[in-house]
């Protein structure tokens, strides 16, 4: 794609929201201005409103909306919040500053607008994205990050005091942290056909040091985990903006299958959100199939990792590819599990010298 | 074979070996029972002119009488009737004298307990006591006695006359005795305090050894209406009594009889007695046989048309000096009082009146505050056995939203003729149905009232709260709306805090 395309999605993107924000603060004043009680309408995200659509491959909301009215007594005082969240999500966007949810818990103090924890101002934030459609980092607020990326692309930053400098992401050994810097910035060049998601931070680096984004020539994503938002959104991006394909490696087990699964089909937390999602991205290992084929030393699968393939069988993320359910009932059939070290019992290099392209062959 | 001796004992002397019964159990009672019988005489000797009472206590300290007791000299001032000249000695010199054996409700019942008090005093420490009175006359009397207790006979030591110029009236008493005051003192100081919330009219003053003064001063001049005597009211009435009767009337009709003898009994209801018993009204009463007069006897207590006894012979406090004094001492947010109709046990009247009082100074202490009084009179011993203690433990609180743990203080106020006391002691009031139905029925009358009193209470307490929810957010949405809007003014919320208001509780 064009890198002038990519400079607009950012900019536009920013426009978008400022503006959306501005709305929600002109309808409240046009209501109290009229001498109304001020309420707004947003969808509910209780849990018998939540859908999976197989047409978006994601946790959808229904029909169902809830009315926050500020006549109601019960209601006003996290509709002030809302309204406050709101105008400092307007000040962060507009002044390009960026702020994590914990300062959003302090900052409402200096307005005496005190939140009663930490939950409550998180739940006003996700109310926030549910009126409005953008999620959190779109307002600039953001979690703690963890997650890093590591390749041959070239970024462009938007942020204030960076605007139009370009980094490589080679440039550092460890990977570039993907926060607030790195999600707003735009896409410049990349020689790179493909991206690699890997859950832990021990393969991550082995992989860079293995040069395993010269000899695959692929982007490397450290999603730490299960993927923050911000990095899931990241990753759709790349995939979107750069076109280029995404392979996810996590460990052998029901919890990484489903960090894999929200990457590519979301969570239903984020339900209320679009663009969270890669649903052509692929999960490449490690199978429960793997163990079996490349006879990895494992553990067994205890109580609560049953459990949980129990209720992943019957999520309807799961029914989409007939590839989950195989995974999952060879999972329960051998009850065994493995890490992604785990082929390092075949020598260090193993694991990218012979699974790694044997995998993204397989999952092409 | 032993020789049984049969010895007649005086009244001075049985008190004097049965000093426990009359609550001189030991040093601590000793000296609150004696300051609490001069007290209660008082208050009853300005009552009965209908004088708010001016009663100055003074403790001073003597000397050493043992270890733990000291010899304290008491003496007790008041503005009452004063007793005239001719009476002083008996009346502070000999048991069982006195002016109390009417029917009429007075503190004191057996005229005993000040004249205990200088028994006691003369027995501990061999003084004297000093009396003077004057009835407001020309003249004050001066008299200095000790008692014979073998004979229960005054010994005066010495008699003085003074002019009294500035025309004096009242009792002073003096003498010394031997007690505890430390350890009286917590119960002392509790006796002045209740005291003053069921006299609210009365100036009482208290100066105890250490020089410390403590000033209860009276919140109204209004008085209840003294206690006039009346007749025994026929439900009331015994074998013995009608006997008496019998013998003393000056009727030769049984009509005139029951008209002139009972309580409430006049002419037509002698009438529908007569008809309802049976009775001739011509007979004569002088002529009915043993047998006659017990079946009379039992006639009067089934018969449903006597009019209740009258509550003239009883003083209660009434409802408004009640609230007064229960104001004045506990100082509390809220009080409600009840005062009950006049109710009979055995043909004694009773009133009962009942407080209860919620907040401000009152303490929250886990249970409520009981305070018990019979005739104006302070119960301070023996809580647990006490009718009204029942009563309230009985009942079901919760049906009144009052639980426990809230800052509550219970007044239960019994006054009769005869107070059902278990002692002489006149500490707890025993459990008769008859007062504990109207005890109860008083407390349930006050628990409503305060329950209204609640009730409302939160609901303007939600009200409050509401409305300050709506002041403190709506300006807030305002201020960010506008800001958020890009808007130079912000919206006029002045008419949405009205109508919030306008919904809103009045006078909030």
């Amino acid at each position: 794609m064009e890198p002038k395309e990519y400079k607009s999605s950012i900019i536009e993107r920013r426009k978008e929201v400022l503006s959306s924000l501005q709305n929600f603060g002109l309808k409240i004043y046009e209501q109290l201005d009229r001498g109304y009680f001020p309420s707004i309408d947003m969808p509910s995200r209780s849990t018998e409103n939540i859908y999976y659509d197989p047409k978006f491959r994601q946790f959808i909301l229904g029909d169902k909306r809830v009315r926050r009215s500020a006549r109601n007594i019960r209601h006003l005082k996290p509709f002030a919040q809302l309204v406050w969240t709101a105008l400092f999500s307007y000040e962060l966007t507009s002044q390009r500053k960026t702020s994590t949810l914990r300062d959003v818990y302090y900052s409402a103090q200096a307005y005496e607008m005190t939140f009663k924890d930490q939950q409550e101002s998180n739940n006003i934030i996700t109310d926030l994205e549910t009126v409005l459609g953008f999620s959190r980092e779109d307002f600039n607020i953001f979690p703690e990050e963890r997650s890093a990326v590591f390749g041959d692309l070239t970024i462009r930053y938007t942020v204030p005091g960076y605007e139009g400098k370009t980094l490589n992401l080679t440039s550092h050994p460890d990977g570039v942290m993907i926060g607030p810097a790195l999600t707003s910035a735009e896409f410049v060049k990349t020689t790179a056909d493909k991206v690699i998601a890997i859950e832990k931070g021990g393969l991550f680096t082995r992989f860079i040091e293995e040069n395993v984004h010269k000899k695959f020539n692929a982007l490397l994503v450290l999603t730490a985990g299960q993927a923050p938002r911000a990095t899931r959104h990241f990753i759709r991006r790349l995939n979107r903006e750069l076109g280029l394909p995404v392979y996810i490696f996590t460990d052998g087990d029901p919890w990484g299958m489903h960090i894999a699964m929200v990457i590519i089909s979301g969570s239903a937390n984020a339900a209320h959100l679009r663009d969270l999602t890669t649903p052509d991205a692929k999960w490449s290992g490690v199978w429960a199939t793997d163990i079996v084929k490349y006879k990895l030393p494992t553990d067994p699968l205890d109580e609560i990792d049953m459990k949980r393939l129990y209720e992943l069988q019957k999520d309807p993320r799961y029914k989409e590819d007939p590839l989950w359910q195989r995974e999952i009932k060879t999972f329960m059939k051998i009850k065994r599990k493995a890490e992604q070290e785990a082929f390092s019992r075949y020598g260090l290099t193993y694991i990218v010298d012979e699974y790694l392209p044997a995998k993204l062959e397989e999952t092409k | 074979m032993a020789q049984v001796t049969f010895e007649e004992i005086s009244a001075s002397d049985f008190f004097y070996r049965n000093r426990d019964i009359a609550g001189f159990t030991n040093p601590t009672r000793a000296i609150f029972a004696a300051i609490r019988e001069l007290v209660e005489n008082s208050l009853d000797a300005a009552e009965s002119l209908k004088i708010p009472p001016e009663i100055y206590v003074r403790l001073s300290f003597e000397g050493e009488a043992s270890k733990e007791t000291q010899i304290y000299k008491l003496r007790v001032e008041d503005n009452g009737c004063g007793v005239p000249p001719r009476h002083i000695p008996s009346a502070f010199g000999q048991v069982l004298f006195g002016s109390k054996y009417k029917l009429k409700q007075q503190r004191g019942t057996f005229g005993l307990g000040g004249k205990m008090a200088i028994l006691y005093g003369q027995i501990t420490t061999h003084q004297p006591a000093t009396i003077i009175s004057s009835t407001g006359m020309s003249h004050i009397y001066m008299y200095r006695l000790m008692i014979d207790i073998q004979r229960n006979r005054p010994i005066i030591l010495d008699r003085k006359v003074l002019l009294n110029k500035e025309g004096w009236r009242g009792t002073i008493v003096e003498f010394s005795l031997e007690g505890d005051y430390l350890r009286a003192m917590p119960k002392i100081l509790e006796y002045f305090k209740q005291t003053a919330m069921v006299n609210p009219y009365a100036n009482l003053t208290f100066v105890d050894p250490k020089g410390r003064l403590y000033k209860f001063t009276r919140a109204t001049t209004v008085m209840p209406d003294p206690p006039k005597e009346t007749l025994p009211h026929p439900y009331g009435v015994d074998v013995e009594l009608l006997q008496r009767l019998i013998q003393v009337t000056p009727y030769n009709n049984m009509l005139e009889f029951l008209k002139n003898h009972f309580h409430r009994v006049g002419e037509i209801t002698a009438r529908k007695f007569l008809e309802f018993s049976g009775i001739s009204p011509s007979k004569n009463p002088k002529k009915l046989s043993h047998e006659e007069i017990v079946r009379l006897m039992h006639m009067l207590k089934k018969f449903k048309e006597f009019l209740p006894p009258d509550a003239s012979c009883l003083s209660p406090l009434g409802e408004e000096l009640l609230k007064t004094g229960v104001l004045k001492e506990l100082k509390p947010e809220f009080v409600a009082v009840h005062q009950r109709k006049p109710a009979t046990y055995a043909g004694h009247p009773f009133i009962v009146e009942v407080a209860i009082a919620y907040g401000g100074e009152i303490p929250q202490k886990g249970g409520f505050l009981i305070y018990r009084f019979a005739n104006k009179i302070p119960l301070l011993y023996d809580e647990a056995s006490d009718v009204s203690v029942k009563v309230i433990n009985d009942m079901n609180w919760r049906r009144y939203k009052v639980t426990p743990d809230m800052p509550i203080a219970i007044v239960v106020h019994i006054c009769s003729t005869k107070v059902p006391y278990k002692t002489v002691g006149k500490e707890f009031i025993a459990d008769r149905p008859e007062v504990r139905r109207e005890i109860a029925n008083g407390l349930r009358e006050v628990a409503r009232q305060l329950q209204r009193f609640l009730t409302r209470r939160e609901h303007v307490d939600r009200e409050r709260k509401r409305l300050g929810v709506f002041s403190k957010y709506l300006p807030r949405i305002a201020e960010f709306s506008t800001k958020l809007a890009g808007k130079d003014k912000p919206p006029d919320i002045e008419k949405l805090l009205r109508s919030v208001r306008r919904f809103g509780a009045e006078g909030v």
